[in-house]
């Protein structure tokens, strides 16, 4: 393999990096994933170049410098001193981004509760941080970006105000140095409503059965949910007025209502997650009635309401594209469709996988699959690159191979969707990094013994 | 002269496996064999005989009667064009739960008697959204609450068809046995509700308890066995007056294992207590047919392929459980470079529906060829579950149980079109898609007809299928 490489020694260095083989073994519970290297100066040349804005290049340059992309184009030249990759053969792709993952939060969630940090207990949390609770050494961390998924929104969940996502990138020491966005998003889950949606039914059995009881008490949550944004509201503008008028009196800090100001002033997105077609039109109503700004996740009916979401412009991050279909009588393609349809229909709409956290790094299969039923490949590849930038709003820094952008690249033996799809070299925030996980060290460990 | 009768068919003739053999039922051999089919021009993959170009399979009779390149079709034939297609053989899921109206009967740590055959429902959709993603064969199994789950039921998916036609004819009977975290019960939420009675705990609660509970059964059984030789025994003397041992239905299935009639799959992680089940079935006299999941089997790929068994397991899943914290993609390669025929699995009526892609995953961990990573999920199936001679591979003279591919089924890009199963065609997507309009047709024309009177002849929906 050193005959990729223009220097000898850098040559046996990302050898090295990238086959992960040479690293020392100590394959721990979550503690293996390998550190990143420098932000230096490197060149990936005579590769296909798939930037994810429409305009491939079949044979060009992709220069990365202090974290960013600076170089991208058929002829760009190579600045002295960069150590430079052939890419003879190989696709560089920017990095794939998960919009609905738990990923930090979440290690193993059967029988090990104490490796699961996703939701906190009582209804009302929107000062609680994803970003708190995030491992930096989970052992999916390194599985998942080794396939090119190199940046994840990880969540929490449960209650009514489950408390703010966080945008990270899968490489670094420490939370603050993988994190893009610490407070990404707020999730709200809007207590559900009607039957389709399933959580009705359960609701109502909490209640006895009683069905004015199950919707009475759901009215209860919602108006306890509207009175704290309300207070929240009033909160930020007394703040404001003191601000502005320090003979007021001195308003007292409240870190829970703090918290929500920049959801109501739109400075900060709302996750809503829905599924049922009653509960994203309710979630979409809700937001605007509250003036946040909604992405729904989940989104399974979300083709049956598009042109309601189209009309409010919202977004959806998709979770259930592998889910079976929840009716008996949905066609066998209904949840494989869903992209296919939602595009057609013109909604915004990004792919994730969804599931449990170690399965991240299904993402492409999952966007695969939905090319397989009606999405365009290239819209395919987009559905987990660009929108996902766009819809969280860092689509400067993140989603396609263009100058200026963070240098998160995956450089592949083929397309990055497909399952057989190797993973050379893997760049993120411009570091190479080594493609060494646990199952590489597990398989090293025992795929010779006699 | 009866008693010499029972005593020969005691054994050698168990109930359950009447149960799998005797599907040519009368509703089978009435119904004509398919029309024959030509399928054209497709890229080939057989899977155990290497892949072809712009070649031809003929079905005839329910079987593959010939491949080859420009081949006639009979009189009558059915003819489809597959330019650009792919045909491989019908994927074989060995682990699955589709339907099962009923999974455990988890009460008491060996439930040996108890028959998957019995719960089956025909008409579950996953059957058919199984057939959408090119399978045709599945090994419906217990689950993995106690030690012995109980008797499995081989099943081809044939949808609309009564459940007798759809258990696979002259399949071997086989049971399941589960090992690790679901057994003990451990990884279960300790979370008490007050007011709420707790869930029993049933022994075992330990590995150590697994293994005892399996050599109690397996003594058991061995006496129950010596007892029946005995009195075969006698029988053979010409001794009069004899009572037939007590038939026993725990025992008998466990008999037949360790004669070698009914294959185990065993539900098992962690790669200690697989060889604990193989050590224990080689002291009682057994093979152990599949390991089911065997997350940690590339630990012990030598003692697995040295015991002469099989393992069925998720291509990539990881990490939802203690036990699968060491799991890994390259855990089939591993194996099957050590000689162990290994399949990968679904155990989930979702992920059933594209094991292609699950598959493909192999190529890229543990470096299969394209071929090594289909016959995970057809051949080494087939093979495991003793249906080898009938299924698993495009060859003259086997069942015509595959399917047609839009492209590459390796490709996350490709999927079925068309699924046969003994030369039937049980899924086709163009027929899918008109079968949708016609529905939202008739149902627009329903909510438009008027309310009220019953609908009679008159006004009925034409359906044109009547005619």
């Amino acid at each position: 393999m050193t005959h990729l490489f223009k220097r000898a020694t850098l040559g046996v260095s990302l050898v090295m990096l990238a086959a992960g083989a040479a690293l020392p073994v100590r394959a721990q519970l979550g503690t293996f994933n390998p550190r990143p290297g420098p932000q230096g100066t490197y060149a990936i040349r005579n590769a296909r170049i798939v930037t994810g804005t429409g305009a491939d290049i079949a044979n060009g340059t992709v220069i990365i410098s202090g974290g960013k992309i600076v170089g991208v184009g058929a002829n760009a030249a190579i600045p002295a001193g960069a150590q430079t990759i052939d890419g003879t053969g190989l696709s560089v792709y920017p990095g794939m981004i998960d919009g609905g993952t738990t990923l930090g939060l979440n290690e193993i969630p059967q029988g090990a509760n104490a490796t699961v940090d996703v939701n906190e207990t009582g209804s009302f949390n929107p000062n609680v941080q994803a970003f708190y609770g995030i491992n930096p050494h989970s052992a999916h961390v390194g599985v998942t970006r080794v396939v090119g998924v190199t940046t994840v929104v990880s969540r929490p969940t449960g209650g009514i105000i489950s408390g703010q996502a966080t945008l990270l990138n899968l490489a670094g020491d420490t939370p603050p140095q993988m994190a893009i966005a610490p407070k990404l998003a707020m999730v709200i889950e809007l207590p559900r409503s009607g039957f389709a949606g399933r959580g009705f039914g359960a609701f109502l059995a909490e209640q006895g059965g009683n069905t004015a009881d199950a919707t009475r008490a759901r009215q209860r949550q919602v108006d306890s949910l509207k009175q704290m944004l309300r207070d929240a509201d009033a909160y930020g503008k007394a703040f404001d007025a003191y601000a502005k008028d320090k003979a007021l009196p001195r308003p007292e800090h409240d870190v829970v209502l703090a918290s929500l100001v920049p959801a109501l002033r739109g400075e900060m997105p709302v996750i809503f997650p829905a599924d049922a077609a009653a509960d994203i039109r309710s979630a979409v109503t809700f937001a605007e009635e509250m003036h946040l700004k909604p992405i729904i996740i989940g989104g399974r009916d979300a083709a049956t309401v598009a042109p309601f979401l189209k009309q409010h412009n919202v977004p959806v991050i998709l979770t259930g594209v592998m889910d079976l279909p929840s009716r008996e009588d949905d066609p066998y393609d209904a949840n494989y469709s869903v992209p296919a349809k939602l595009l057609q229909a013109g909604v915004k709409f990004a792919i994730s996988q969804g599931a449990n956290s170690a399965d991240s790094r299904s993402l492409p299969y999952v966007a695969g699959m939905a090319a397989a039923n009606g999405l365009p490949k290239d819209e395919a590849l987009k559905s987990v690159t660009l929108y996902p930038a766009q819809i969280f709003g860092v689509a400067d820094k993140l989603g396609t191979i263009e100058v200026g952008k963070m240098a998160n690249i995956v450089v592949t033996t083929g397309d990055m969707l497909e399952a057989r799809t190797d993973t050379k070299f893997l760049f993120i925030d411009g570091r190479p990094i080594p493609l060494g996980t646990k199952h590489t060290e597990l398989n090293g460990m025992f795929k010779d013994r006699p | 002269m009866k008693i010499s009768l029972l005593a020969a068919c005691a054994l050698a003739v168990p109930a359950t496996i009447v149960a799998q053999q005797a599907t040519p039922s009368r509703a089978m051999t009435a119904r004509p064999a398919a029309a024959p089919t030509l399928i054209k021009n497709a890229t080939v993959l057989t899977v155990t005989k290497g892949r072809f170009e712009n070649t031809d399979i003929l079905i005839q009779n329910g079987k593959i009667a010939q491949i080859g390149k420009n081949l006639t079709a009979p009189a009558g034939a059915q003819v489809i064009d597959a330019t650009g297609k792919y045909v491989m053989p019908g994927i074989i899921d060995p682990h699955s739960h589709s339907m099962s109206d009923a999974v455990n009967e988890g009460s008491l740590s060996v439930t040996s008697m108890v028959r998957i055959a019995d719960v089956l429902n025909p008409t579950a959709i996953n059957i058919y959204r199984e057939l959408a993603g090119g399978v045709t064969t599945i090994n419906v199994l217990h689950g993995s609450a106690n030690t012995i789950g109980g008797q499995n039921a081989t099943v081809k998916l044939k949808y609309g068809r009564p459940v007798q036609e759809m258990l696979f004819a002259g399949a071997p009977p086989g049971i399941k046995f589960a090992l690790g975290e679901n057994v003990t019960q451990k990884n279960r939420s300790n979370v008490v509700i007050p007011g709420q009675p707790s869930p029993p705990r049933r022994y075992p609660t330990s590995r150590m308890g697994q293994e005892e509970v399996l050599r109690d059964a397996f003594t058991r059984a061995r006496d129950y066995r010596t007892g029946w030789e005995e009195y075969r025994a006698k029988v053979a003397k010409g001794e009069k007056a004899l009572v037939a041992p007590r038939r026993d239905l725990e025992l008998e299935p466990l008999v037949e294992v360790m004669e070698g009639k009914r294959l185990v799959h065993a539900h098992s992680y962690r790669s200690d207590e697989m060889l604990m089940l193989l050590n224990l079935a080689k002291e009682f006299g057994f093979k152990v047919a599949t390991l089911q999941h065997g997350l940690d089997g590339y630990k012990i790929a030598s003692e697995i392929a040295q015991a002469g068994t099989g393992l069925s397991s998720f291509a990539d899943d990881w990490s939802y459980k203690i036990e699968a914290y060491d799991a890994i993609p390259y855990n089939v390669a591993i194996l099957l470079r050590h000689g162990v025929v290994a399949t990968i699995n679904s155990d989930s009526d979702e992920r059933a529906r594209r094991l292609n892609i699950d598959a493909a995953k192999l190529v890229r961990y543990g470096g299969l060829t394209d071929d090594e990573a289909l016959k995970t999920i057809t051949y080494n199936g087939a093979l495991q579950l003793g249906v080898a001679d009938k299924v698993g591979s495009l060859e003259v003279g086997k069942d015509a149980d595959l399917a047609i591919w839009s492209g590459d089924p390796l490709s996350v890009y490709s999927s079925a079109e068309t699924t046969f199963i003994e030369g039937e065609i049980y899924f086709d997507k163009k027929r899918d898609l008109d079968m949708r309009e016609k529905m939202a047709k008739e149902r627009a024309a329903l909510e438009q007809a008027e309310r009220g009177p019953r609908p009679t002849r008159a006004t009925q929906i034409p359906n044109e299928d009547d005619k």
